[in-house]
């Protein structure tokens, strides 16, 4: 593959990968954003696949495919399970609205590429120009995390923050298996923490459902 | 013939695809929605009969009404003619070439909206003015993110003229897959859509009171006025659509002024404008119209696409 070729793929791929953080926050519907959860997952791993072109080796690859079956595959299904049994199919009262966070999404992405300047500037190939689009999806994560009050968009959030985590480490060092073992364990505990938010789901729909009324009957 | 006598056939031409072709385009939308929705359909010449039918009657001006509202129809009307004979639709050799900048078409499309805000105004009903502040209000949210996306395409051209963007477009054909460019040419989808006053910005086919906003600016015409504001509403969908495939879709348009380019170009054009059409139409028969309070969300959101064009055009090349 020729180095221009890479390059706009590598930089469609990103735009995917910035798009679907964007769409992430102006979306109210649970289940588009587990959608769009997906569809950055299958993203992310093909940038891992686009970068093993350019590695040589096996170990991209395989990371690819450890990323595409968690993040395209497991985690979505997860997800949905959780979102079929709480029953709430949108974000029905953000701390910020809409409109206002789409603008703040922009100035998030302003800041990310201002930040990671300097980064960039220390070694400017064509990989690391994509870098701040690892950060801005690590500040969008944020954001997404601290002003949605569903659970499921809150985990939603949190696993955008883990992709954003996840791309910067492959955008800035291809290849380093520690970082990569990182996000990987990194994510097994995501897995964990969502099955945690469904256990208290369920708890909360058989114990404390039956208090808030009588409390209320009360009142 | 010499080429600049080309050129000038080609503007000629140009203008009169445009113009003939506007109702059609609408009647073809009209067709491809009636079709999905299982009806029989008018045709898509009604369009044309009903600017025939309203050509014929005299036109009535409200009591109290002044020169705004008898000139808007003309001012609106000619400054989108203006457009079509400077754009590079089917040619990019127009001598009015220095006219075909982006941000004086942006311009004159608002000159147009501003002179049928103000007519509704002037007619001091109260549709009118309801259909002219929400109009402005959709303008106004409308048009930062036409002149940020623009922004965010003229800047690896290093020109706002429409004709560099058509000819640099066709030249590296590579650019137009880039993020830069595809996220452009969601924001100016977005624009588009709302500007020509399409689902589920504004729909075009009601009258019911309370929803309407292109309709309850025009609701005081009649007449020839009436004929002319039709015309014209379906004139500026047609540019935007035309603005829209030459910009992301530069191919077909001529760059020679010869008469086989001239040719492909018209057939390009009518191809290009006439899927994009049918696309849109279709597209809506599964849409229901937002609440007016909804719409900044997605001009917000078409803002942030343009916002995000012009950063990834900078970092991403």
């Amino acid at each position: 593959m020729s180095e221009s070729v890479y390059a706009q793929l590598l930089y469609l791929l990103c735009g995917g990968l910035l798009l679907a953080s964007v769409l992430m926050l102006w979306r109210r519907q649970l289940s588009a954003l587990i959608s769009l959860l997906t569809a950055q997952g299958v993203i992310l791993a093909g940038v891992a696949a686009l970068l093993g072109t350019q590695d040589g080796g096996l170990e991209l690859y395989a990371v690819a495919l450890g990323v595409l079956i968690l993040k395209g595959g497991v985690l979505p299904a997860v997800l949905r399970r959780v979102l079929a049994d709480t029953g709430a199919a949108r974000e029905t009262q953000p701390l910020v609205n809409v409109p206002a966070s789409l603008l703040a999404a922009a100035l998030l992405t302003l800041l990310a590429y201002a930040v990671s300047r300097p980064l960039v500037e220390l070694d400017p190939t064509p990989t690391t120009q994509a870098v701040p689009v690892g950060i801005a999806m690590v500040l969008l994560g944020f954001f997404l995390l601290v002003t949605r009050r569903r659970a499921l968009s809150q985990v939603a959030g949190f696993l955008l923050l883990d992709n954003g985590i996840a791309a910067t480490a492959f955008l800035v060092t291809a290849g380093v298996p520690v970082v990569v073992e990182l996000a990987v364990s990194m994510d097994l505990l995501l897995v964990v923490l969502v099955l945690q938010v469904l256990t208290a789901r369920l708890r909360a729909t058989f114990g404390s459902t039956d208090l808030d009324e009588l409390r209320e009957l009360r009142d | 013939m010499s080429a600049t006598t080309w050129a000038i056939v080609a503007v000629v031409v140009q203008v009169a695809v445009v113009v003939v072709g506007a109702p059609f385009l609408v009647g073809l939308m009209r067709q491809v929605r009636a079709r999905l929705e299982g009806r029989a359909g008018a045709g898509s010449a009604q369009p044309w009969r009903d600017l025939r039918k309203q050509l014929r009657k005299e036109p009535i001006a409200p009591e109290g009404s002044t020169i705004v509202f008898a000139a808007a129809p003309f001012v609106l009307l000619s400054s989108l003619l203006l457009i079509t004979a400077a754009a590079p639709f089917i040619a990019t050799t127009s001598p009015l070439d220095g006219v075909a900048d982006l941000y004086a078409v942006v311009s004159l499309l608002l000159l147009g909206s501003v002179a049928l805000a103000l007519a509704g105004l002037d007619t001091g009903s109260a549709f009118g003015g309801m259909g002219s502040s929400r109009a402005v209000t959709v303008a106004a949210l409308a048009e930062p993110t036409l002149l940020v996306a623009g922004f965010a395409l003229s800047v690896r051209v290093g020109s706002s003229n429409l004709a560099s963007l058509v000819e640099h477009g066709q030249r590296a054909p590579s650019t137009i897959l880039s993020p830069a460019t595809l996220l452009a040419a969601v924001a100016l989808w977005i624009v588009v859509v709302a500007e020509a006053g399409r689902l589920p910005v504004d729909n075009p086919s009601t009258h019911l009171e309370l929803t309407m906003i292109h309709e309850a600016m025009i609701l005081e015409y009649a007449g020839r006025d009436l004929a002319v504001v039709e015309l014209a509403s379906a004139v500026r969908l047609a540019i935007l659509l035309s603005l829209w495939g030459t910009l992301f879709l530069p191919w077909g348009v001529a760059t020679t002024a010869a008469p086989g380019a001239l040719a492909l170009g018209v057939v390009g054009l009518v191809a290009k404008v006439s899927v994009l059409g049918a696309v849109l139409a279709a597209a809506e028969v599964f849409m229901a119209k937002w609440r007016l309070f909804r719409v900044p969300e997605l001009l917000a959101g078409s803002f942030l696409f343009g916002v995000l064009a012009v950063s990834s055009s900078f970092f991403l090349a």
